[in-house]
This record gives structure tokens, sequence and C-alpha cells, in this order.
């Protein structure tokens, strides 16, 4: 087992910029997040949430800043299976012929050889991921015949399988049954005391003041950042928004 | 023909295989068959079709200029395949052009210029078995190319068959474990681009689409395990293609007209009466009677 020093930064995003093509997704952000803690990620639909999250994965290339994945390199952090993402359930093609087991399996590929043939603690793995989501009994399921909340847990899995320190969720709770959302607020408890780290991306105000210790509210660029009693605020969610009020959006009850 | 001859079963099989022609275009056709066959799953489920069409389109010139300059025409096919990929990247990231419309646009491109390389160079190349196919005529060098590159295929795709199910079904997970995605990309285009080139002598550059797209499609509908999806392809596939041979043989139509058109009957048949997701579901009527 790693030991984990509390101290270090998991993550480290100084002064990124990333754009396609020219048009400019994210500019200027910053962020830094330890051990053990659980950030939210609000922002509007085009706020470059998902470019964030692309950023940090290396999916997209940034064009300005620096990037540091536990002290190291973006590439290193990938040869080292340090981050997982788990997709919003709109972001996968649920039609795909392929079963639980198979998804969660991908989580090991990364440390595999190269034909990606499973040794016996890649199965043991998988099969501890797919007990702690609950999904025993939907081993060979084609994931086309899961309910939302199931292929979520699947993907969740799938992150639990490939042991990273770092979790990406988007929008983790959009589209799931009551008993996922418990699951998955239990899984962030424990992956709390593991010193995982975590960034989930989501619209639910709620959900932000339960879990989530820190909060980047981004616009293109952080609107603000630090810890979600402080940070968190009405004028600061208005902002974010572009001008129009929480209570609008959300419902009074946010 | 004589028509008479295949009142029995028996003869209608064994009578063209008495023709080493025949024999030839069975086994090349079906080899072929297979290739694109496996290679269909990756392309129906990437959703690859219209690239598949654009592909296979544009290796045309190649063909044709290599066969000019006596090189082989799997080279230029190659060069083409790729370089008609490259410029509909480039042109749909410098232009504000859709890329559906990008591609259309640069496969038509390539495949008139082809055709006007075609009408210009003088040489033994016959327009009408490139664009049609010509499985019964195929020389002894041609059939060594071709072998050559289905197994190449063949290895390529068995090697990285998992990192490109993977890389179909969610590349940001792929990248995000360490697995290169560039490189798996231009794998992918590679295979399709070898596959149009030898799938184009069984069925010609104009229905070659369908031999990477329709046992997919087929095999899409019958199963929700991938690897019975390539399995399924892959037969279907060759059964199409040897029923194609056939028929043409004993009625005397353009061979990759009739394979194509008996993949197509294979699709209507799943799409109609596959299990789960044909329009009558066999698996419910069945369950009706007990």
């Amino acid at each position: 087992m790693e030991t984990i020093n509390y101290q270090n930064f998991r993550i480290e995003a100084e002064n990124i910029c990333v754009d396609y093509n020219g048009k400019v997704a994210l500019y200027d952000a910053n962020l830094r997040l330890k051990p053990g803690q659980i950030c939210g990620l609000v922002g509007m639909n085009g706020a470059g949430k998902t470019t964030f999250f692309n950023a940090l994965t290396g999916f997209v290339n940034i064009s300005k800043g620096k990037i540091r994945i536990n002290g190291e390199s973006v590439r290193s952090a990938q040869k080292d299976q340090t981050i997982a993402y788990v997709p919003q359930n709109e972001g996968i093609d649920s039609q795909f012929p392929i079963s639980v087991w198979d998804v969660v399996m991908m989580g090991r590929y990364g440390s595999m050889n190269i034909f990606r043939c499973p040794r016996e603690s890649d199965v043991q793995a998988v099969k501890d991921a797919i007990e702690r989501v609950d999904l025993t009994d939907h081993l060979s399921t084609p994931i086309g015949n899961l309910s939302g909340g199931q292929r979520k847990r699947t993907f969740l899995a799938r992150a639990i399988a490939q042991r990273a320190s770092i979790l990406l969720l988007d929008e983790p709770f959009s589209g799931v049954d009551i008993r996922t959302e418990k699951l998955i607020s239990e899984l962030f408890i424990q992956f709390k005391n593991e010193g995982k780290t975590i960034l989930l991306s989501t619209h639910d105000m709620i959900h932000v003041r339960e879990f989530c210790d820190l909060v980047l509210l981004i616009n293109k660029t952080v609107v603000a950042y630090g810890e979600t009693s402080e940070v968190f605020t009405p004028e600061n969610i208005t902002t974010t928004f572009g001008g129009i009020s929480p209570d609008f959006l959300f419902g009074p009850e946010s | 023909m004589e028509l008479c001859s295949f009142l029995t079963l028996d003869s209608f099989i064994t009578d063209p295989l008495t023709h080493e022609f025949m024999r030839k275009a069975l086994l090349m056709s079906s080899l072929v068959a297979a290739v694109c066959g496996f290679l269909s799953s990756y392309l129906t489920l990437k959703g690859w079709a219209l690239m598949g069409d654009a592909v296979s389109h544009s290796v045309m010139p190649g063909v044709v200029v290599a066969y000019a300059l006596g090189l082989p025409f799997s080279l230029g096919a190659f060069i083409f395949g790729v370089g008609s990929v490259a410029l509909i990247g480039f042109i749909k990231q410098k232009s504000r052009v859709k890329e559906d419309t990008v591609i259309g646009l640069v496969f038509t491109g390539f495949f008139a210029l082809g055709i006007v390389l075609v009408s210009k160079i003088k040489s033994n190349i016959d327009l009408h078995s490139i664009l049609f196919g010509s499985p019964l005529g195929i020389s002894l060098s041609d059939v060594k190319q071709t072998i050559f590159i289905c197994l190449l295929v063949v290895i390529l795709l068995s090697i990285f068959r998992k990192d490109l199910m993977l890389y179909c079904f969610d590349p940001r997970h792929a990248k995000t474990v360490g697995i290169n995605v560039f490189f798996l990309h231009y794998l992918l285009l590679t295979c399709l681009s070898l596959a149009a080139v030898v799938g184009l002598q069984s069925v010609g550059i104009i229905l070659v689409v369908a031999m990477l797209i329709t046992p997919g499609a087929t095999a899409y509908l019958l199963t929700d395990k991938f690897d019975n999806m390539t399995v399924i392809s892959v037969l279907s596939a060759i059964i199409s293609s040897l029923i194609g041979i056939y028929v043409s043989f004993w009625f005397d139509l353009e061979t990759g007209g009739s394979i194509v058109l008996a993949q197509t009957f294979i699709f209507l048949f799943a799409f109609l009466f596959a299990p789960r997701y044909g329009i009558f579901k066999l698996k419910k009527l069945f369950a009706g009677y007990k």
C-alpha cells in the first residue's frame, strides 16, 4: 500500500488554458487538491467543466499553464493509472455490446500486458469492485439492460478496479435512483478515508453542501474557489451562472 | 448455364467447384469477406460507416497510380486512404464547413481523380473491374498480395482486439489510463484502407463499403456480446460471399452485386426476426406459445 502524505498536493493546476481551434474554453484556471479532499465543480453548461476534466486526464492539451498530478506530469499520471474518469451516463454508448464485467475489467487494461490478458489479481480486483457497488448479480448483464443508476455504478466499479487515487466524476448524481445515490455517498466517505481525492461536477446545489469540502465555481475561468461554507454563497453562485439567481435556477430550497 | 443440372443441391454446389477460377474466387472472396467482417464490428460500433465509404472511394487514385508505376496496389491505396482522412481532418479544423459535407467533398474529389487518371494512363487497368469487382478473374499475383494483406489485418486486429474495443467504446478512459489513442485511431484507419483494397477485388470500389458495414450491422442486431458480434459478423460475411458467387455463377449475374445483395438480405432477415432486436422479436413469439 502506498503511504499517503496528506500535505502533498494530489492535483495542482496552475493558470491552465484550453482552446479548441482558437476558441477559448477555459483560461487562467487554478486548482489545488490534497488527499482525502472532495471538491465540487460547479458551472453552467459550456462553462468548461468537461474541459477541465479533459485537461486533467490529458484528453485535451493545455495551451498554457501547468498541471502536476502527485507532483508529476499528466503523462506519467496516465502511465501510473493515477486518475479515473467516471463519465456522465449520456457520455457513453449504452447500446454497446458489452457486459458489466467487461466494462469493469477495462479499469485494469492500463496495467495489463499488450494482449490485455487478465491475471488472477485483475480478476480479483474486478470482482471486489463489482461487489462494492452491489452489482454482483449483474456480472454478465449487457450495459444496455441496466438502469441509469446501475450503469453509473458500473463505471464507478471501473474506477475502483483501476485503484486510482484521483477520481473525476462527471455529474455522478444525475439520472440515478435513490439506492444508487445512497451507495455513491457511502462510497465517497470510504474513498475519503482511503485518502483518495475526488473532483465531481454537479448541477445539484444540495449535493455540493452535503459532500464537498471545497467548491470550485467556474465560468470559463475560476469565479471562486475555497471551503464550501465560505465560497458557496448566493452572490458567487449568481455570478457563476451569469447573473441568474440560484433560486430561479434550482428552486428556493437551495 | 445448364439450369437443369442444379435440380439436385449436390450438383448446385459441386459443379462450380470443377472450375479452377471458381475455386479460387470462392476461397479468396471468403477470406476477404472474413477480414472485412472482422473489421466491420469495429466500424459499425465506432460509427465510421461514412468514413468507410470515404476511405474506400479515396483509394481509387492510389490503386491507379500504383498500377501505372508497377508498385503494389495496396501501397497506393494505403497512402490515399489515410491521406484522405488526414485531409478531411485538416479541412474540418481549418474551415467552418460541417464534417459530413467535408467527408462527401473529399472522397468524391479523390474518386473523380481516380476516374480521370484511369482514362489518361493508358494501361491494362480495367475500370469496370475496379468499380464493380472481378473475383472470378483474380490473378496469381493478386492472390498472393490479397492473402498477405488479409493476414496482416487479421494479425493486427487480433493483437489489438481489446484496445480497439475500448477505443470504440470509451476513448477518454483509454487515454486516461495511458493507452495510445492516437495510435489506435490510425491503426483502425490503416486496417480500413487495407480492407478496402482487398474488398474492392471482390465487390468493387463502389460497393466495398457494404462489406465493411453490413455484416457488423447484422451481428449488432443479433447479440449483446462483443466477441459474439465479431464471430457472427465474420460468418455472415463469408456465407454471403459464398451465396453471392454461387448465385452469380448459376444465373449469370454480376458477382459483386450478388455478394452485397446476399449481405443485405441477411441483414433484412435479422432486422425482421432477430430474437431481441428484430421487429417481430422471435423470442417473444416463442415465449407466447409456452
